[in-house]
């Protein structure tokens, strides 16, 4: 909007920079897991993922080939090698011991206990010379403290997709989302028509119930249900999961259809009567079609919840490997690899990778559900 | 408005209560037909396909949906039918036939609907009630046996004080945020995209977003290179490096940011809108008399919408109230930051103790009555 505030020049700086601190300060912790996902693991360890772009250091431990490999060269015998296995990274000093790993810098010369001379370029090649022929042993031991440059991979998502069961977890999700985000629209699609142009006594009522139960905690369902699934034999399974999900639905996909339907111009609907339509025809040839923007926005609204949901499926679906659904999965990788980020972090963007995209691609539809149903509480 | 049916209804017919039980009976029958004979045919053609398809998850969910789908519109036009063949809409007796169908046709409309959220939702809290006067497998009966437990447990307290806490800080700060974000990028030629960036953590579940903040809260002792970047800024200002979520009482707060990082762009999007419909004579107004910005942001905009506010606020109390994954992935409730609906999965199943976790999620319960009878006001003032 220009008003003619927005047009001072200071003012609208600072607005410009506030908006940009304020951005920065919620889309800089995705993007922090984005970047670390991609980071090799052993760089993620030491280092923040602010410092991704920029060499790091890091202490390489090598072992140089065994003496009794060493070539007689100009009357000497020699060792050579590089340190790095990759053959990737600067040298910048190396050592002998574990307690002083750059003790030397590259280029020059440290005297072996037994008796070789070793050096290291900055490439990471060593050479270890010996004057007699060395006896045979296990290799040197190198400590190099190098500079590396940043490397990216894709390996982490492999590792958690393939080998952390995220792969099956990632269908388990796909499975419970599908059935759960479609089935309720159509029973609440005809129950909103109800409620919207159909006249019956308890209307009113009904109408104040959905409201109710809109904020309904879903805590109080859940032992409940519960028991009643394990009498009845549908505990743990998926068709306990679809059916808890459209029930938990519901009142959100009522209220929505209903206050959309509402807002509809009477003269279709009685033009349509007139014409001797049935209510059956009505709705389906021309409220179904016309309320599209509602039944898109309450879809978004429902995948989002059921994607994302952790409770009800912990609660009806089992903590079993086959049956593990994302977040799930995601919690307990964070019990048990706590402190493996390349794990977490590459887990946690698998997991909220489709819901992202679906929001950014949908987004239209997203805001228009929450500003005619800004009543329930998720 | 309610009654007109029944006013309609002929007169050979019982008039009043009766003619009421009397269309909810046949109501009753067609539903009961409809849904079973809807509900069998799905099973016996998923239980067909299944043994000829590939045992594939996905693949069984996607002939779930196309035979959920199928079954209710199976069932819409199939009682609708069954309807038509009891009051044929033609014949001798046809304004008869057609006030009687259009007295039931509408609980055909709502059974499928009614059946489920009485299952889902009404049941269970008639249910819990129940269960909280018995003992853990719900069976033996107990009196007030739990809610006297309830009331001297230290950490249901404790519960207590944090979800208390959480009531306080999150709504306020996530509306405050949002307010102000709405307000600044409603100004800039951006704002639409700074919009959707603020937006975009709603689509993220709870349990990424703590993954998320943890890696932000990561604590490395001290003199090793900070990788959680809250440290990293504490150390490069010199600081004393900090295990966040593990500090009695403060670590609350870190949990919260948590939530209101995520709800800050649902009350942004709400209040932006508010802020749209502000009649522009009345800032037209302002300016000219000379306000400031400010005077113009806090005296003019915001005493207009405080009803969109107070719907944002209550909102977020609501999601507050059933604050759960975060606490669960975070800290599971340790280090004194437990909040009621974590306790309540506890006594579930940890505890084990049914009647426990059932009086716990009936605090809840009562937390959000008057919220609920709040909204149900609102909304009846709304359809009048």
């Amino acid at each position: 909007m220009s008003t003619p505030v927005g047009s001072r020049p200071a003012l609208s700086w600072v607005v410009n920079i506030s908006v940009l601190l304020l951005v920065a300060l919620w889309t800089l912790p995705t993007f922090g897991i984005l970047v670390s996902s991609l980071r090799d693991k052993d760089q993620l360890a030491v280092s923040g993922w602010w410092t991704a772009l920029t060499a790091s250091e890091r202490n390489v431990v090598a072992r140089a080939a065994p003496p009794e490999n060493a070539t007689l060269e100009d009357g000497r015998y020699v060792l050579t090698g590089n340190v790095f296995e990759d053959g990737s990274g600067k040298a910048v000093g190396f050592g002998i011991s574990s307690r002083a790993p750059s003790a030397f810098a590259v280029g020059e010369s440290a005297e072996l206990r037994d008796g070789g001379m070793l050096t290291v370029e900055a490439s990471g090649d060593y050479t270890i010379t010996y004057a007699e022929q060395p006896e045979p042993g296990r290799g040197q031991r190198i400590f190099v403290s190098s500079v590396e440059p940043p490397r990216f991979t894709t390996e982490n998502y492999k590792n958690v997709l393939f080998s952390e069961g995220l792969g099956k977890s990632f269908i388990n999700t796909m499975t419970v989302t599908i059935p759960a985000t479609v089935i309720p629209i159509l029973i609440a699609a005809y129950a909103a028509y109800a409620l919207a142009w159909m006249e019956f006594p308890g209307r009113a009522l009904l109408l104040a119930a959905i409201v109710g139960l809109l904020v309904v905690p879903l805590q109080m369902s859940l032992i409940p249900l519960l028991r009643f699934y394990n009498t009845i034999g549908i505990g743990k399974s998926f068709i306990g999961i679809w059916l808890a999900h459209t029930g938990f639905g519901l009142p959100l996909a009522i209220y929505l259809l209903r206050n959309y339907m509402a807002g509809l111009p009477r003269e279709i609907i009685e033009s349509a009567r007139v014409d001797g339509a049935s209510d059956f025809e009505i709705f389906r040839k021309i409220i179904l079609p016309l309320s599209f923007p509602a039944l898109a926005s309450f879809a978004i609204f429902q995948f989002l919840w059921v994607w994302n949901d952790l409770l009800v499926a912990t609660v009806f679906l089992g903590n079993n490997e086959e049956q593990l659904v994302l977040t799930g999965r995601l919690r307990e990788l964070l019990g048990s690899r706590g402190g493996n980020w390349e794990i977490l972090t590459a887990s946690a963007f698998v997991a909220i990778v489709v819901p992202i995209l679906v929001f950014f691609a949908l987004q239209r539809y997203l805001v228009r559900g929450l500003l005619a149903g800004s009543v329930k509480g998720g | 408005m309610a009654i007109s049916s029944t006013e309609a209804a002929p007169r050979s017919r019982p008039p009043g209560l009766g003619r009421f039980l009397f269309n909810m009976a046949i109501a009753l029958g067609i539903m009961i037909a409809g849904i079973v004979f809807a509900v069998l045919c799905a099973v016996a053609v998923f239980t067909a396909l299944n043994t000829v398809l590939p045992d594939i998850k996905l693949v069984q969910a996607v002939l779930v949906m196309v035979l959920g789908v199928a079954a209710c519109f199976g069932y819409f036009w199939g009682s609708n039918r069954l309807l038509d063949l009891i009051y044929p809409p033609r014949g001798s007796r046809v304004a008869d036939n057609i006030n009687a169908a259009n007295g039931i046709r509408p609980w055909l409309f709502l059974g499928p609907a009614i059946v489920i959220l009485g299952i889902y939702l009404v049941y269970p809290v008639i249910n819990s009630i129940f269960l909280s006067f018995h003992g853990p497998s719900g069976e033996t009966w107990v009196g007030g046996a739990n809610y006297a437990w309830l009331a001297k447990d230290a950490a249901f307290r404790e519960s207590m004080r944090n979800n208390i806490l959480w009531l306080i800080v999150v709504p306020a700060a996530a509306t405050f945020f949002g307010l102000i974000a709405a307000a600044l990028t409603d100004r800039i030629g951006w704002g639409n995209v700074a919009k959707s960036l603020i937006f975009m953590p709603m689509a993220i579940s709870f349990v990424g977003a703590s993954v998320i903040w943890k890696f932000i809260y990561d604590y490395r002792a001290e003199g090793s290179e900070q990788i959680g970047i809250l440290n990293a800024v504490v150390t490069f200002f010199g600081g004393e490096p900090q295990a966040w979520i593990t500090i009695p009482f403060w670590n609350n707060f870190f949990l919260m940011v948590i939530l209101i990082w995520i709800q800050t762009g649902f009350a942004m999007v709400i209040l932006s809108a508010a802020l749209r419909g502000i009649p522009e004579e009345t800032i037209e107004a302002a300016i000219i008399d000379g306000a400031s910005p400010f005077q113009i942001f806090y005296k003019i905009k915001v005493p207009q919408i405080w009803g969109t506010i107070a719907v944002v606020w209550t909102t977020i109390t609501i999601l507050v109230l059933k604050v759960f994954d975060i606490v669960l992935a975070m800290t599971n409730g340790q280090w004194g930051s437990q909040v009621l609906a974590n306790y309540m999965f506890d006594w579930m199943f940890r505890g084990l103790d049914f009647g426990r976790a059932s009086t716990i999620a009936l605090v809840i319960m009562a937390m959000v009555t008057p919220i609920m009878i709040w909204n149900i006001r609102e909304a009846r003032k709304d359809m009048k």
